[in-house]
């Protein structure tokens, strides 16, 4: 008998714990849009990188042509000429807006799976250097700074000279090259969570070391964590584009942004649109993200918000006694 | 200040021999040099012959120890299409790419800080909003579209400075503004910050109640201790041009400096130039690093680095 009124009292238990959460989730949601509004440059950039988004999906149903299709009739067609080609084709008459809506498929998926590995990576090591300290902390620490002093790119050099490009190498590459701004801030922000009486008293508890650093150290980091990863995600693009630009990222007839630039150089005295457009593209993305990350900072941490209220106060202040 | 400045060296030390374990491991584990040097059509045996002769077919940690003290006795290998040490192909291409790096990042100090310390002492104002957007810009534009627009502007429309190549100064300029936009937009968001806070500081105050001139209370009080994050900064902007946009900048204006030659040789895939020039380029890279170091703890003798 005991046991089932346990049982109900647990159920009870933890429909409120899901309401709550509900609860929780839904006002976060409500009090983040309605402060996004305030933040119209924000606004923008979420707006814009939404688009983005849709693009990249219904790339498909959007493009007027196969990306990768020729045509040597076309060639360099200007762009606003006409409705078959709204942006102009390029050196062998392939679509730029073809290639723009697809190639939006590359940035985004490229982004997402270097930020999902990189991130994954870094903060995992970065829990445990920081919650075990000792000898784990003192390795993990001292890989990051060696590989924080050695050039990204040149790693990318090494390996791209020996390993054929292509998407997955070049994602590979890239998350070899990110995953330890995770592991130092997770480690930094973990060792100060450490000296706080919450950690102690679920210590004292009794919970198991992976129980605190889950549960207890981990939502502690999820504010900062998720504004470093929306900046690291724009840093990726444009280390994609650079990438595919130089040849050793994307290979053709796969497309890719910065792909269309490269080829776009051999026409830059007679046709300007080539490599404007895609690197428009990859500058509004960049932008957009930049913008909404910007706000993020701010909207996700409440001490930040502070910070800023702060900061506000005494800039007036300082003009005042001018 | 002399143990501290040998700890820094040991640590660049231990960074470059990470390095060249680095690049020595992609080149024999992760990737194969002879599938890339020989013709796809080649034999077995001629595989066999070049392996045997660049010594792979021996025990890795034996080919590491030579690789090394190869290293240190300066032979850094010889270029597959030049037929030449590759370390003197590098050499004479720094120049030119310190040429470059050095100017945009001077460049980017000279447009930076005025318009940084403007911004601070009139928040708000025109100049404010123009350097917060300036900033934004230069983070946004990726540094080869960037190259590229300022081609298709300067060089394809109005036809006054070169698109491409080394020559006189005009040469220069559109290479060295492509490297300093990004920094511009960095440098002058510290030096904005720092302003003010500084401009916060009692001892600003002080300085005003004694009747000193405004202009030597911004332009040397509190700017002499505005500048020192925006010297660490340059450094490190210094470090990011060396190690990254000279590649990207180089290429698209077709600048004979590492950059370009790193491009050319990645491109040809000759394994050994590559690998010549990221070691020698994280040599720089971590020299450049141990130096904005200590010269950080000159500058401002209240910083305790580790």
């Amino acid at each position: 008998m005991s046991s089932t009124t346990r049982e109900s009292v647990d159920a009870g238990h933890e429909r409120d714990v899901v309401r709550g959460r509900l609860y929780g989730v839904s006002h976060a949601l409500r009090s983040g849009l309605s402060e996004l509004w305030l933040d119209k440059a924000g606004l923008l950039g979420l707006t814009v990188i939404v688009l983005i988004i849709a693009c990249a999906v219904f790339a498909p149903w959007l493009a007027p042509h196969e990306p990768s299709e020729q045509s040597l009739l076309n060639r360099l067609t200007p762009p606003f000429q006409s409705w078959d080609h709204p942006l102009g084709t390029d050196g062998v008459g392939k679509d730029e807006l073809s290639q723009l809506l697809y190639g939006a498929r590359t940035s985004l998926v490229v982004g997402g799976a270097v930020v999902l590995l990189s991130g994954t990576f870094g903060i995992v090591l970065g829990l445990f250097a920081g919650y075990r300290g000792g000898r784990w902390d003192s390795t993990v620490m001292r890989v990051v700074d060696v590989q924080v002093a050695f050039p990204g790119l040149l790693l990318a050099l090494t390996i791209l000279t020996v390993v054929p490009p292509s998407l997955k190498s070049v994602i590979v590459v890239l998350a070899l090259n990110g995953w330890m701004v995770y592991a130092r801030m997770t480690r930094g922000i973990v060792l100060q969570a450490r000296e706080t009486p919450y950690v102690e008293a679920a210590e004292i508890v009794g919970c198991k070391p992976r129980r605190v650093i889950f549960k207890h150290i981990l939502p502690h980091l999820a504010s900062p964590l998720l504004t470093l990863a929306v900046l690291e995600f724009a840093g990726i693009v444009v280390a994609e584009a650079a990438l595919s630009f130089l040849g050793l990222g994307i290979q053709p007839p796969e497309v890719s942004w910065g792909l269309m630039v490269a080829s776009g150089r051999e026409y830059l005295f007679t046709a300007w649109w080539v490599a404007t457009w895609p690197g428009i593209a990859i500058s509004v993305l960049v932008l957009a993200v930049n913008l909404f990350a910007s706000w993020l900072r701010v909207a996700a941490d409440p001490q930040q918000r502070d910070r800023r209220f702060a900061q506000t106060s005494r800039l007036t202040q300082t003009t005042e006694t001018r | 200040m002399g143990r501290f400045a040998i700890g820094r060296i040991v640590h660049g030390v231990v960074v470059v021999f990470c390095v060249a374990i680095v690049v020595f491991a992609t080149s024999r584990l992760v990737g194969d040099p002879v599938g890339v040097i020989l013709p796809f059509e080649a034999t077995h045996e001629q595989r066999a012959a070049l392996r045997h002769q660049l010594g792979f077919d021996r025990p890795i940690l034996e080919q590491f120890g030579e690789y090394i003290t190869n290293l240190a006795r300066g032979d850094f290998g010889t270029s597959l299409l030049q037929d030449r040490p590759t370390i003197s192909i590098v050499l004479e291409h720094l120049p030119a790419t310190f040429e470059l790096v050095f100017a945009g990042i001077a460049l980017a100090i000279l447009i930076a800080v005025p318009l940084g310390v403007v911004a601070a002492v009139r928040p708000g104002s025109l100049v404010d909003r123009m350097s917060v957007s300036l900033s934004l810009l230069g983070l946004s534009v990726p540094e080869f579209f960037l190259g590229i627009l300022l081609i298709l502007f300067f060089a394809v429309e109005l036809g006054v400075l070169p698109a491409s190549g080394k020559g006189g100064i005009e040469h220069l300029i559109l290479p060295a503004l492509t490297l300093a936009l990004p920094a511009v937009g960095r440098l002058t968001m510290i030096a904005r910050s720092s302003m003010i806070d500084q401009l916060g500081q009692a001892y600003v105050q002080t300085a005003k109640a004694k009747g000193i001139p405004r202009w030597r209370v911004v332009g040397i009080h509190a700017l002499r201790n505005a500048l020192i994050p925006v010297l660490t900064l340059s450094g490190w902007e210094l470090m990011r041009a060396l190690a990254g946009y000279a590649v990207t900048v180089e290429t698209v204006f077709a600048w004979p400096g590492v950059g370009y030659l790193a491009f050319q040789a990645v491109r040809e895939q000759d394994v050994f130039l590559v690998q010549t020039i990221v070691l020698v380029v994280a040599v720089l890279v971590v020299f450049v690093n141990v130096g904005i170091d200590i010269l950080y703890r000159v500058v401002d003798p209240r910083i305790k680095l580790g």
